[in-house]
């Protein structure tokens, strides 16, 4: 019973990304020649280390890769997520730079500005009919020039006590970033397989032109995922402000959609949409900033390091492929034979 | 006797499990327009390919003009002299008429193009059909008939002695169907001898001058288009004879109670273009209706209208006697429909979901997101049908695309039927499923009416639909033809019905 317990487990989408970043632990063990790396230390009742910091600056993609997972998975993809991100940052300092704006006013106006650039998408997608992948290119691009509109191309400097909270305060002696993130992921996978959303999302992937005969609203499942994912990028802009205490509209989220799309594909969730992991893209997202992290330990230059990011995708992925590994199966026993 | 100019012999095709084509013998002459018929399956399409090069046969020799010939490819067929043109045009709408007509062999030079040459070739290839028109014009700015008309100048370029039509009117409306065929007598009068494939037996016998049978991948017989009778051709091709009479079993006393209650579903007048012609039809509860046609009558279309998949440009639906209109498949769920769909693979199942996933999802659609089934009620609901439809599945929790197709087919049933629906729409609920499968689904058509359901049982196999329904009516040509009950319904009558022509004014008592 243990045995296929343990199989089963193999099979898990998440069981590859989780030993991604076991391996790039273990780098980082022996090149370091000491355990420095999985060092925690508490000061203050925060804790700081290594793998909290990995923690709190891996929160705005696990954020991101939230809601793509839920794009990807109804055949979708989303490019527009970094420049959200800029907006929301965007629309968010210029309403804290007056003193009469609250907090929670800037952050309401900030995330339904970006809630309604993913409806955008959405409607694109589902009415207009356009490619996810040039709908989203559009508020892309649109979503970049909008941001530096607001802020007249400039970084804005934030400087508001409790807006800082977000993304430098500590609870529970983690960072509050990572809180809220985990928290969220919590409340999404409640909320989507406790409901019937869940297997709305996955059948409208699986099979659209069946979901429809079946008397599902699949336009209105498709523009929800895609408003989703727009909140989601545009809580991870506020995060992202807040953590430098500025936004920046011309960087800000830069490259952000394609660490999303990785986190997500790393986690096990397909393309080509229908069944998705919600576990698996928040283990995605931490593979990819343990490996960021280990890269500067290892003082590969920044230049250099999409490479080795690279290869680390291309491996998990072909790890993930039954077709693959089953080779890599054959290969094994043929050796044990021999 | 002249010698034909195509003659295929012997012809086999074998793919796994299936035997498409076993000796079929096939041959047109120089200056005939020769018909080949035949419902679906029966290995049209097979033959075709394998005369342009698709498929190689395993078995037989492709004569063209006394010499063998083997295309391995459609290139190297049209260099033999046989062009195709296909139903969906597969041309290059970004592209001008001109560039359409000679891609592949533009004149020119050393990768440079000889415009004018390009021009001039592809306005003489047009002139030979009779059309006028800009040939630097895009071609997706043309109608579809005009489309087709350059796919067929395009196919003539080439010395092409065969012209091969695969289903070429689909699409297109009366006027440009009369205008296909003068090009075709033109053509024919030239002496190229044409294949014409089609659905619609009115125009076999506008235009033909000989047809060809298949039925299940072999021959059932080659004959002069005049001398064979529409009844006649219609048996061959379902492979009944028409002297068979078999009887509804059993109907007599289902129906006839029931006649004071109003319809569950009356339509008037639907209409849609290139799809039905104003439908009158009504659906009663505690019957099974019998929708019969031959293959592109608009059977599929009826049933797609019904639920809201495709929406009506004229005509009236009432639904317990109020005036509905169907928007989406969703407010025909709503309404109590259901509609099982004859593709099962693009329009019934989430492959990579569970059967139990499956099962409750139009239930579950139904109800909305919020309103949930409890993971308890699901499985319960999902062996309550595995049982009941005696599906066979190692469980719940099998994703579907491991099912056989008669088993996939029993999950939608009992999706819908899990919604408690009072008109359920079957669309062809038997095909590619063995015959054990096939007596169950009858058994549950039959069980679904003794429960009070409205049944609307669409298939082209003639002895099931008399098997099973209490009333029949005969779509032809994307028309209502005749309506049979009771013991009126027989297979040598619907058949006549779908077939047209002489018995045309029978069925106007029966209506």
């Amino acid at each position: 019973m243990s045995e296929t317990r343990l199989q089963s487990f193999c099979r898990s989408p998440v069981v590859w990304p989780l030993a991604g970043i076991l391996l790039l632990v273990l780098v980082n063990l022996v090149h370091d020649r000491s355990t420095a790396f999985l060092q925690v230390t508490v000061t203050d009742g925060h804790l700081y280390g290594t793998l909290v910091d990995i923690l709190n600056q891996g929160s705005r993609c696990m954020l991101v890769a939230l809601g793509m997972t839920l794009v990807i998975a109804v055949s979708g993809v989303d490019l527009s997520v970094g420049s959200l991100m800029a907006v929301g940052a965007a629309v968010a300092a210029v309403l804290l730079a007056r003193e009469a704006h609250s907090v929670a006013l800037a952050m309401t106006a900030a995330l339904a500005a970006t809630a309604l650039a993913g409806l955008a998408s959405g409607l694109l997608v589902t009415w207009v009919r356009v490619q996810p992948i040039v709908a989203t290119l559009i508020l892309m691009v649109v979503g970049r020039g909008v941001a530096q509109l607001i802020t007249d191309g400039n970084v804005i400097i934030i400087q508001r006590a409790g807006f800082e909270f977000l993304g430098n305060g500590y609870l529970l002696g983690l960072p509050f970033s990572t809180v809220l993130v985990v928290a969220l992921y919590l409340g999404a996978q409640v909320v989507l397989r406790r409901s019937a959303a869940g297997l709305f999302i996955e059948a409208a992937g699986d099979n659209e032109t069946a979901s429809r005969f079946a008397g599902l609203a699949v336009g209105r499942v498709k523009c929800l995922a895609y408003m989703t994912s727009g909140l989601c990028a545009g809580l991870a802009g506020l995060l992202a402000a807040s953590n430098i205490r500025a936004a920046d509209t011309l960087r800000g989220g830069e490259n952000m959609e394609l660490d999303a799309i990785f986190a997500v594909v790393v986690g096990g969730t397909a393309l080509t949409g229908g069944r998705f992991s919600l576990l698996g893209s928040l283990v995605g997202a931490l593979l990819l900033q343990t490996l960021t992290v280990t890269m500067y330990n290892l003082g590969v230059p920044p230049a250099v390091a999409p490479v080795p990011k690279a290869l680390l995708i291309i491996g998990v992925c072909l790890l993930q492929s039954e077709k693959s590994r089953r080779w890599l199966g054959g290969l094994w026993s043929a050796r044990k034979a021999a | 006797m002249t010698e034909p100019l195509l003659a295929m012999r012997g012809i086999g095709k074998r793919f796994p499990g299936v035997v498409a084509l076993n000796g079929v013998d096939f041959s047109v002459r120089a200056g005939e327009i020769h018909a080949l018929l035949g419902e679906n399956g029966a290995g049209k399409s097979t033959l075709i390919k394998v005369l342009t090069g698709v498929y190689a046969p395993d078995a037989g020799e492709i004569l063209l003009n006394g010499r063998r010939v083997a295309p391995a490819s459609p290139k190297e067929a049209e260099a033999c002299g046989i062009s195709t043109v296909y139903q969906e045009v597969n041309l290059v709408p970004s592209l001008s008429i001109a560039e359409n007509i000679m891609l592949g062999r533009q004149p020119g030079r050393a990768g440079l193009l000889n415009w004018r040459a390009l021009r001039r070739r592809a306005r003489a290839a047009l002139a030979r059909l009779e059309i006028e028109c800009d040939v630097e014009a895009e071609l997706g700015s043309l109608s579809v008939a005009l489309q087709q008309m350059v796919a067929i100048a395009r196919a003539l370029d080439l010395q092409a002695r065969l012209l091969v039509l695969d289903e070429p009117t689909a699409s297109l409306d009366e006027k440009e169907v009369a205008d296909l065929f003068a090009i075709m007598r033109r053509l024919r009068g030239e002496g190229l001898g044409i294949v014409f494939v089609t659905h619609f037996l009115e125009q076999v016998y506008a235009v033909t001058d000989r047809l060809t049978v298949l039925r299940n991948g072999e021959l059932v017989g080659e004959h002069t288009t005049a001398g064979l009778s529409r009844l006649a051709l219609v048996s061959q091709m379902l492979g009944r004879e028409v002297t068979a009479e078999i009887a509804a079993p059993g109907v007599a006393a289902a129906k006839g109670e029931k006649k004071s209650a109003p319809p569950l579903l009356a339509a008037r007048g639907l209409a849609r273009r290139g799809a039905i012609q104003g439908l009158d039809l009504e659906l009663h509860c505690g019957e099974v209706t019998g929708l019969a046609g031959l293959l592109g009558s608009g059977r599929t279309e009826t049933a797609r209208l019904l639920f809201g998949i495709d929406r009506a440009d004229a005509g009236e639906l009432r639904v317990r006697g109020t005036l509905t209109r169907l928007r989406s498949p969703r407010e025909a769920a709503r309404l109590g429909f259901a509609f099982c769909s004859e593709d099962r693979k693009i329009e019934g199942i989430f492959p990579n979901l569970s059967v139990r996933e499956n099962l409750i999802f139009a239930l579950q659609a139904k109800q909305g997101a919020w309103r949930v089934l409890g993971r308890a009620e699901q499985v319960q609901l999902t062996e309550h049908y595995i049982a009941a439809l005696r599906i066979k599945t190692p469980g719940p929790e099998t994703p579907i695309r491991n099912l056989s197709g008669g088993n996939q087919q029993k999950v939608l049933l009992a999706r819908w039927l899990a919604t408690q629906p009072e008109l359920i729409i079957l669309d062809e609920p038997t095909r590619g499923i063995d015959i054990g499968a096939k007596a169950e689904i009858e058994q549950i058509i039959a069980k679904l009416r003794a429960d009070g359901l409205a049944v609307l049982f669409i298939s082209s196999e003639i002895e099931e639909v008399v098997h099973n329904s209490t009333r029949v009516v005969v779509l032809r040509e994307r028309r209502r033809v005749a309506e049979f009950t009771g013991g009126d319904i027989t297979a040598g009558r619907l058949m006549s019905a779908m077939a047209g022509g002489h018995v045309e004014s029978k069925r106007q008592d029966s209506e």
